[in-house]
């Protein structure tokens, strides 16, 4: 492996963006999308090579490639790490992001912004390389800020449109929250490790973990545990766990896509990339563990809750997709970080697929989103339809599908992990998988199966997507079937090797390694566990309540008005932050301006000084009578002050 | 003998009787201009009776020069004075307040 | 004797000043004035001032005082208003006065210098002049000043004409004039008829 291989991955995505942003205009919509698609096809051959690379032939890279600036004894870098976790995401990225540009001529070819919408989800490619290649924090916070700013320009990608520029704000500044923890969690490692690499912070990682530090007086933090909240923070942020998760549904304002590339399979990726990464770190710190752990379960679970009532397309999958980062979160929490990553990998290639899917069914229903309006989409549009069908079994673990696999290695992990918070997490998973069933056929049913009841507009009916949109779909859903199969070696075999760090008393999975004995029996256990009932459970409700009766749906709504009202409210987070932040910050806003500008700079600094002059000189004009005798006078009585002061 | 007090005294009352002489004739330019004659005049006084009981010379040589500018300052007055009521037709005090802020 | 003169001279001094103070009439005020300068030359010869004696008679009662006169009785001033108010700054005035006439006898008076504290000078010698003196000292050591003084003097000439002088009325050359001008605008020849003899005759 040589550093002109690592760096012709990163950059050929950079330049095929360069082309088609800078150079658009002068090369045509042709010449920019071919660029734009070359680049990431490099990266992606590159990748799979590097993959060949790490797992064959057992190699690893970690070497600084270029000093950017050195203050003091910190040097800043730019620097590859390349280990199997790194070369598979890699991979994954590349290679949805292939599939997404390839999607995108057919999805965007009539927009204004054709060759623009291509630099930019190129540079989101490059900017993910980068995050995931990092050797060092300051690389990874780049790559973090670099993808957070496309995503803030993709969301609002048509900026003409109101809702998307108040999306792609709310993305941004709830970003910021995150990123925020995240930088206060990069400083307090360079403050305790002296350091910014990645290896010389892990080997440092025993001693760090004995410190304490005091953050209000009177009371001893354990650093780690500060240390990887914080850095837990910016994953919340990022992979859009709660509190922070508000923007990830906004942000299906961006074009269809982007919901796939960036919102379902690689940015929202990242915490969950990041966490696993630091490892070592998190290892350390129980307490981490166990807010990670709580934290994943309750967007695992709440955020599935509100799948059900959506009646977006695009958020129903939103939803899932939170609720899917929970299931990674809870891994990571229960330190069964391959299972975590393994179905960060699989759920890219689903949730692709089920977004992609999504695109070609509002390609067909010309940008009707409401699944209220679909229905029997079945007949007219086969591809879709039946990728959708492998999408979402996929989602909701269906037996020998990718997700299965990867799902049900959490679920199990989770329920041999004993941190605290494990029980809680243990019940949130499993009726999230019941839950996830449910929203995934309500939207399944809804869309492809039932009665027709979009208007067709006299004499048009809706028609499968041409190939270009058809052709990733197909390529997605071979991964979402087949990537399962590698469960025996990421999650129980040895394929991360040193790149994640579990210790003894936290390897939930080295447990069921034990009972592993191969795919086949992975599945047989799977059908007669608890999971796989509940799921089939999700999906025989789905049918009875959306085909046999679709009536009841609605009157249970209105028995459970309340309940509704809650989530219809998305359990009042948005409200939350729309009156208590940003009506506080405008609160403070409104005061600073009234009081600080208006009254202190304004009235009292600016025209105060005026108004003083203007009053002194108003008195001191009357002295200035003009008359001689006045003058005169005064020099005399000055002359006496002076003459007593002197007898005096 | 004379003593020195009296001559500073009377100096002294010369002087505060120019300067009521300015409260008084405030009006009038004219009589102002003398009044400033007469305030130099007390102080050559001083200076004159000074320098005799001090035996020193040089303070005489102090009055010539205060002769020489007063006399130079009555004639730049009084033609200042000229122009003034050429210009305006009256040398009024009170009417002359160009100045007034 | 010396006394004597002294208050005669003093209380005719102080008649001379509050007349000044006191009278309408410019004219008569000057005149005052000029009683004021005499009785304060006097007063200057009792201290052996004979030089600056003189000077102020001259050039104080010979050249400014009557300057003053020329002015005063020059300009066509209207009396009325200039005498208007006499009586309402006249409290102030004497009180103003009084307080500082207080105050500096308070500090100038006897107690400070009285004849104990500062003696009276010894009496020149016989052929002692006071003049010889004065011009011993003024070219000598305060020949600067003293340049600088007449220097003063001119600039007060030149100002004091400057100010006064018309501008249409200028005696300045006009050399245009000069050249263009012609025998005839300068010389005019008059015929004279010559007397008739016959009338005279007849």
């Amino acid at each position: 492996m040589t550093q002109n291989l690592l760096l012709s991955i990163a950059l050929a995505p950079l330049i095929g963006s360069i082309i088609a942003g800078l150079f658009g205009k002068q090369v045509g919509k042709e010449w920019s999308h071919r660029a734009a698609i070359a680049g990431v096809a490099i990266a992606f051959i590159l990748s799979a090579w590097v993959l060949k690379l790490v797992v064959v032939d057992g190699q690893t890279y970690n070497q600084q490639v270029y000093q950017w600036l050195q203050v003091g004894s910190l040097s800043l870098e730019v620097g590859f790490m390349v280990d199997a976790l790194t070369a598979m995401m890699m991979v994954v990225v590349t290679f949805v992001s292939l599939m997404v540009h390839i999607y995108t001529i057919g999805y965007m070819h009539d927009d204004d912004g054709y060759a623009r919408f291509f630099s930019y989800i190129s540079l989101f490619t490059f900017a993910m390389l980068m995050l995931v290649m990092a050797n060092n924090f300051m690389q990874l916070f780049f790559g973090w800020e670099a993808v957070g700013l496309v995503s803030y320009l993709l969301i609002g990608f048509w900026y003409k449109k109101p809702t998307a520029i108040y999306a792609n704000l709310k993305a941004f500044l709830v970003n910021r929250v995150g990123d925020f923890g995240f930088l206060l969690g990069i400083a307090g490692v360079l403050m305790y490790a002296g350091s910014l690499d990645y290896v010389e912070v892990f080997t440092q990682a025993p001693a760090i973990s004995e410190k304490t530090m005091t953050i209000f007086s009177g009371t001893d933090w354990s650093v780690m545990s500060v240390i990887c909240i914080l850095l837990f923070i910016g994953a919340m942020g990022k992979s859009a766990q709660v509190p922070l998760h508000v923007w990830l549904p906004d942000s299906m304002e961006g074009p269809t896509p982007i919901s796939a590339l960036i919102h379902a399979a690689t940015m929202v990726t990242a915490g969950i990339f990041m966490v696993t990464r630091m490892s070592p770190l998190f290892e350390f710190s129980e307490t981490a563990l166990s807010f990670v752990l709580v934290i994943g379960a309750i967007t695992a679970l709440f955020m599935g809750f509100l799948g059900l009532i959506q009646n977006d397309i695009k958020r129903v999958i939103a939803y899932s997709t939170l609720s899917q980062l929970g299931y990674m979160t809870v891994a990571l929490g229960a330190s069964a970080y391959a299972a975590g990553v393994f179905h960060l990998m699989t759920h890219a290639f689903f949730k692709a697929l089920l977004f992609l899917g999504a695109g070609s069914v509002i390609i067909a229903m010309h940008h009707e989103q409401d699944i209220r309006k679909m229905g029997g989409l079945k007949k007219y549009m086969p591809i879709t339809y039946w990728t959708g069908l492998i999408g979402s079994l996929a989602l909701i673990g269906f037996p020998g599908f990718a997700g299965f696999f990867s799902k049900d290695s959490i679920i199990e992990a989770v329920h041999a992990s004993h941190i605290p918070g494990s029980g809680f997490a243990y019940f949130a998973v499993i009726v999230g998988v019941f839950i996830t069933a449910l929203y995934s056929f309500r939207l399944f049913f809804l869309v492809f199966h039932g009665k027709e009841r979009f208007d067709t507009h006299g004499d048009h009916v809706p028609h499968e997507s041409p190939a270009v949109v058809t052709l990733p779909l197909i390529l997605l859903a071979i991964p979402s079937v087949t990537a399962g199969y590698f469960i025996g070696t990421m999650v129980f075999g040895d394929f991360f090797g040193n790149a994640i760090i579990v210790h003894t008393e936290h390897d939930v999975l080295a447990h069921h390694a034990e009972s592993y004995h191969g795919v086949i029996g992975f599945i047989l256990h799977g059908v007669t566990a608890l999971p796989f009932w509940l799921a089939m459970a999700g999906v025989a409700t789905a049918y009875y309540l959306y085909m046999l009766r679709p009536d009841l749906p609605t009157k249970i709504q209105q028995r459970f008005k309340y309940l509704h009202c809650v989530l219809e409210n998305k359990y009042g987070f948005d409200d939350f932050n729309q009156t208590v932040f940003a009506g506080g910050a405008r609160k403070v806003g409104q005061l600073l301006w009234q009081v600080g500008d208006k009254t202190v700079i304004d009235g009292a600094a600016v025209n105060g000084t005026a108004k003083l002059i203007g009053f002194t000189s108003k008195m001191l004009r009357q002295i200035q009578s003009g008359y001689l005798y006045h003058y005169a006078f005064a020099m005399i009585i000055g002359l006496w002050l002076l003459l007593t002061y002197f007898v005096v | 003998m004379i003593a020195l007090s009296d001559f500073l005294i009377l100096g002294a009352l010369l002087f505060s009787m120019s300067v009521a002489g300015i409260f008084i004739n405030r009006k009038n330019i004219i009589i102002l201009l003398m009044c400033i004659e007469l305030m130099l005049l007390a102080v050559n006084l001083n200076f004159i009776a000074f320098s005799h009981y001090s035996g020193d010379i040089a303070g005489q040589i102090f009055v010539f020069f205060i002769l020489t500018v007063a006399a130079a300052e009555a004639a730049i007055g009084l033609a200042i004075l000229v122009v003034l009521f050429r210009n305006r037709h009256t040398i009024n005090v009170a009417e002359l307040d160009k100045l007034k802020g | 004797m010396e006394q004597v003169i002294f208050y005669c001279f003093a209380a005719l001094l102080l008649f001379a000043s509050s007349m000044v103070i006191t009278v309408r009439n410019p004219v008569r005020a000057a005149l005052f004035l000029i009683l004021a300068f005499f009785t304060s030359a006097g007063i200057w010869l009792l201290l052996d001032a004979e030089f600056l004696a003189m000077t102020l008679v001259l050039v104080y009662v010979g050249a400014v005082m009557v300057l003053f006169l020329f002015v005063v009785m020059m300009l066509d001033i209207d009396l009325a208003p200039l005498q208007e108010g006499f009586t309402q700054y006249l409290p102030l005035g004497i009180f103003v006065a009084a307080l500082i006439t207080i105050e500096m006898i308070a500090v100038l008076g006897a107690s400070h210098f009285g004849l104990d504290i500062v003696a009276a000078p010894i009496a020149h010698p016989e052929g002692y002049s006071n003049t010889k003196e004065i011009g011993l000292l003024l070219y000598t050591i305060y020949v600067y000043p003293f340049e600088i003084a007449s220097v003063i003097l001119t600039v007060a000439i030149i100002a004091a004409i400057t100010l006064t002088l018309r501008e249409k009325k200028s005696k300045s050359q006009d050399i245009d004039k000069q050249i263009k001008v012609q025998a005839k605008d300068r010389v005019r020849i008059v015929k004279m008829e010559a007397v008739k003899k016959q009338e005279s005759e007849s």
